[in-house]
């Protein structure tokens, strides 16, 4: 036994050293532990973190877009659609079945939600269809027994209440595209929607709010366990237009499919109670999308309705710019309101002859007669002893050739031409003859619709710079004001030239001579003053004019005259200003005068009937 | 205290007896670090005992009855057996070569009938009965002769091949490690520890390109660096250590560990207890378990130590190194100290393989514990029992 008393000794030896080398080791995992689970715990928990939650974001529903009398225009509605969870359907084709009793599904809608069925993992929702009407809504809610993993989501789709009447001034909403990415996670949300153009793209900003948040718990597979937290987004901020939404819609579908364009604003805001372009298209298939053959058809159709003519439409003012020329003439003093200047149809410049639209001529008149009569030879004469410069600056005064800065993307400048532009531009110098066509309005001098009622506005309201705007209220980084009510700064025109030029403007269309006279608004209270224009889009030749010009009607669409009006009312107390332009549409006194006359009468009864129910405004929900 | 001299002197107990000489404190502390298993497992589950504590707190039941019966056994009778048991397993081995059928990519399982057995974890205790005896019968000089060491080289070379061809890694590693800690208490000399280790470090290259499988590789490249490879074979290691690491230092608490619950924490009712249990009871939890290990382990130590016979000393240390091979191998795996090899966390991961091999050798233990008085001779194989 003392060879095991041996044994034992060294079996003790050499089991308290495998005790020893244990104990190590085991303290070798008692300080890694402490070192994940204290020292680098923080590091972990955040992984942790970062593992289980995850951040959604919640979309702001974009703020409504309403009228001046707060009727909606643009307002968000409820898309149904009808969703499938394939783990809880569990028999997927079964269930489709059943449910295509109720919406019915082509084998292609079929193929694809199978197919996403097949790709995703169980628990994520496959639209099966969108846009439901409230009868499948309902049929599929009754039906919910049966349809075991079907359920009905809600979003929201922007809906515009008058689409063709409204598109131009509203604009349109559509996905985001690559480059408009600015970092903003809303943006790149799948299905989130931004304004594209019109009031949508201007006050984009304002309209979309911020996004909200939702923490939520997912497991390893991605599946939402609970909501964690929750912070609500700001919904986009209600904008109140200036428009009258009983007015553009009357005036669009006054308008019909003609290209035409018609502005009317407040003489003394500036506020702008209508702005129709037209013909128009329907931003509700945009939001939708467009098909190909729609969107090929709107670009190539000849009347542009993608285009805001009030805007961006360019035009030779015509006889419309008259009143400005007289007062650029009455400014410089080379003529009184009582000179007169004999009109025998035509005068002559060098060799040019230029005519007047009177064959046979006016006789002589003075410049209230010449407005009247609106006589060519008249302002040819006024135009060659004022010269192009002194007619570009008052043409300026009154907005032309700059833009105005409605609030809508795309605003054109309009072109005030004189020597140094004809230099830069053509590269030959001015001639007198140009002057004398600028005196009626024609040859290089373009305009917009916009611009030509800001210049009657002007007109009208005594000489005041009114600017034109689109909403109540100022939206600026601070916040959201309404504009001060303070009149424009004067335009220091004297009021005695104003006036003569404006008793030109009644006459045009209250004396029985006057241009538009057949278009009068007879109840007294309403009735209005304006300035007709016709705008060659041809040129007429010498042989055409021997032989007797062509009648409108016998030309071809695209080379008929322009038609112009402008005008303003009351004319006793002015409030509203109006420019119509139809494209091609013949005559100013025939076509534009009676489309303004009616207009304005439409625009004066809305505006007494509101002015009436004031102040318990109507809310139109 | 008993004489040293003869058979007569031999303590003899009946059942009752050795039952009350059982060694209830260890049942005691056994019990307890199952409960902290039921626990995890019930909480693994989502607070329920279905399906792993239920089934995890019935095998421990009947396993804990089992323990007692081997731990009333004679020591003497589990020496005449320990070849015998041990041959019975390498046929079973064997057999899984031939007649086993693959689960989990790997063949480990036989089936009898209603149940599977899986010998390369009956071969841990297995090993250590046959070692345990072959030592006993040999004198100090006898364990300094080179060729006295040739045949248990031999008994654990043939297992351990078989069960690194199934494959699997971690029972290789635990079985090799056990058989040269009982190799190193018998007292084979320091100097052929160090010869082995210098031909081990030779032979390591030849043994990645012959015997690791790819998947075996992978897992030791993934183990050098985890952060390559985040869905793959890293993402085990990295999900494990972040659970740990935002345990801190007092948990999540019960059931709200967030990795475990959420399933990021992949295998967290077996091999990944240890994380959830760090995660949800923090530092604090991790060193309870830890240190409920340690308690056993010692007990486990002193127990052999305080055997009058050399063939109880060895059991006792071939189990104590066995446990403890499990243990550190488990925890230093899901802190991502050494690479996944699949070994359970013992008593705590569900599982009743492991669970049944353990007791067994607890069984053992215990009764070296009871049977620590009895005189075995060198020459003696329990032959009269």
């Amino acid at each position: 036994m003392h060879r095991d008393s041996e044994r034992h000794k060294l079996f003790t030896r050499r089991a308290l050293m495998l005790a020893g080398g244990k104990t190590v080791l085991l303290s070798v995992l008692a300080g890694r532990m402490y070192y994940l689970q204290v020292v680098e715990s923080e590091r972990y928990v955040t992984l942790a973190d970062e593992n289980r939650i995850n951040l959604r974001l919640l979309p702001p529903p974009r703020g409504r877009i309403v009228d001046r009398h707060a009727r909606p225009m643009a307002d968000n509605q409820q898309n149904y659609r009808v969703v499938i969870i394939p783990e809880q359907a569990q028999d997927v084709e079964r269930t489709l079945d059943r449910l295509s009793l109720i919406v019915s599904l082509s084998p292609g809608e079929r193929r694809r939600i199978l197919r996403e069925v097949k790709r995703k993992r169980a628990f994520v929702p496959i639209t099966v269809r969108e846009n439901l009407d409230w009868r499948e809504v309902a049929r599929i809610e009754v039906n919910t027994p049966d349809l075991p993993g079907v359920l009905i989501d809600v979003g929201q789709s922007r809906n515009y209440k008058s689409g063709p009447e409204t598109a131009h001034v509203l604009g349109y909403v559509a996905s985001v595209s690559e480059k408009e990415l600015t970092g903003d996670p809303l943006l790149e949300l799948p299905g989130f929607r931004i304004g594209k153009a019109g009031v949508e793209k201007v006050y984009d900003l304002a309209l979309r709010g911020s996004g909200g948040s939702s923490q939520v718990e997912v497991n390893a597979l991605g599946r939402v366990i609970r909501e964690l937290n929750r912070q609500e987004g700001q919904p986009g901020t209600e904008v109140r237009l200036t428009i009258d939404r009983d007015l553009q819609n009357y005036i669009a579908n006054y308008l019909g499919n003609e290209s035409a364009s018609v502005v009317v604003m407040d003489v003394h805001s500036g506020e702008v109670l209508a702005l129709v372009s037209s013909p128009s298209f329907d931003p509700n298939s945009f939001n939708k999308g467009l098909s190909q053959a729609e969107w090929e058809s709107l670009i190539s159709n000849p009347r542009a309705p993608l285009t805001n003519k009030s805007i961006a439409g360019q035009y030779a003012p015509g006889s419309t710019f008259k009143p400005a020329v007289a007062l650029a003439a009455l400014d410089k003093g080379v003529i009184t309101p009582e000179t007169k200047v004999h009109c025998g149809g035509s005068t002559k410049l060098g060799n040019t002859e230029f005519h007047c639209w009177k064959k046979g001529g006016h006789g002589p008149l003075d410049l209230r007669g010449a407005i009247e009569h609106s006589c060519d030879v008249y302002f040819y004469e006024v135009a060659r002893r004022t010269g192009i410069d002194r007619i570009g600056a008052m043409a300026r005064r009154f907005g032309f050739g700059d833009q105005l800065g409605l609030d809508l993307p795309g605003e054109k400048s309009g072109l005030v031409p004189d020597n140094k532009w004809k230099m830069g531009a053509i590269g030959s110098p001015w001639q007198l003859g140009e002057t004398l066509i600028a005196g009626i309005g024609q040859g290089y001098i373009l305009t917009t619709p916009l611009q030509l009622a800001v210049m009657t506005a002007r007109l009208a309201n005594g000489g005041r710079a009114v600017k034109p705007r689109l909403t109540t209220d100022q939206f600026s980084p601070e916040g959201v004001q309404p504009y001060p009510t303070d009149e424009a700064e004067s335009l220091g025109l004297p009021p005695d030239h104003l006036s003569i030029v404006l008793k030109g403007m009644e006459d045009v269309v209250n004396a029985p001579t006057g241009t538009a006279y057949r278009s009068r608004i007879k109840e007294p209270e309403w009735r209005m003053a304006g300035k007709t224009g016709t705008v060659q889009v041809r040129r007429i030749s010498k042989a055409e004019r021997e032989t007797g010009v062509l009648k409108n009607k016998d030309l071809p669409w695209e080379e008929r005259d322009h038609a112009l009006f402008v005008g303003y009312a009351p004319f006793d107390k002015p409030r509203f200003a109006i420019s119509v332009v139809v494209e091609h549409g013949g005559g100013g006194s025939s076509t534009a005068a009676p489309i303004a006359r009616d207009i304005l009468r439409e625009t004066q009864r809305l505006a007494a009937k509101h002015d009436v129910s004031n102040p318990v405004e109507e809310q139109e929900i | 205290m008993y004489s040293h001299d003869g058979l007569l002197s031999q303590p003899k107990f009946s059942i009752g007896q050795k039952l009350l000489h059982l060694h209830w404190l260890y049942v005691i502390l056994l019990t307890i670090t199952a409960s902290i298993g039921f626990a995890m497992l019930y909480s693994a589950a989502g607070g329920d005992f279905d399906p792993w504590a239920s089934r995890q707190m019935m095998r421990f039941g009947i396993g804990v009855l089992g323990m007692i019966v081997v731990a009333i056994t004679d020591i003497r009778v589990w020496l005449r057996y320990a070849y015998g048991f041990y041959f019975i397993v390498l046929a079973l081995l064997v057999a899984v070569e031939v007649a086993g059928f693959v689960g989990m990519g790997a063949q480990r399982w036989i089936s009898f009938g209603i149940f599977n057995v899986q010998p390369s974890e009956l071969m841990k205790v297995a090993m250590v009965l046959a070692l345990a005896r072959y030592f006993h019968g040999g004198s100090i000089e006898d364990v300094g002769r080179i060729f006295y060491l040739v045949p248990p080289l031999v008994m654990v070379v043939v297992p351990a091949v078989l069960i690194i061809r199934q494959p699997d890694l971690g029972t290789t590693l635990m079985l090799v490690l056990a058989s040269v800690a009982i190799f190193f208490a018998a007292g084979v000399r320091m100097w052929k520890f160090m010869l082995a280790g210098a031909v081990g470090l030779i032979s390591a290259p030849v043994a990645w390109f012959t015997i690791l499988r790819d998947y075996q590789k992978q897992r030791i490249l993934t183990f050098i660096n985890p952060e390559t490879d985040t869905l793959g074979s890293g993402y085990h290691i990295i999900q494990s250590k972040i659970a740990l690491g935002s345990g801190g230092m007092f948990g999540k608490g019960f059931m709200q560990g967030t990795q475990s619950h959420l399933n990021f924490l992949p295998e967290k009712q077996t091999d990944f207890i240890f994380t959830m249990l760090a995660e949800e009871f923090g530092l604090v939890g991790g060193l309870t378990l830890i240190a409920l290990y340690v308690l056993l382990l010692a007990y486990g130590f002193i127990i052999a130590m305080s055997s009058r016979n050399h063939f109880g000393r060895l059991v006792g240390i071939g189990v104590t190194v066995t446990f403890f091979l499990y243990i550190f191998i488990n925890i230093a795996m899901v802190m991502g100290l050494i690479p996944v090899v699949g070994v359970p966390l013992p008593l705590v991961s569900y599982g009743g393989t492991a669970m049944l091999t353990l007791l067994f050798g607890f069984g053992l233990l215990l009764s070296v514990h009871i049977h620590r008085d009895i005189t075995i001779g060198r020459r003696d194989s329990g032959d009269e029992f």
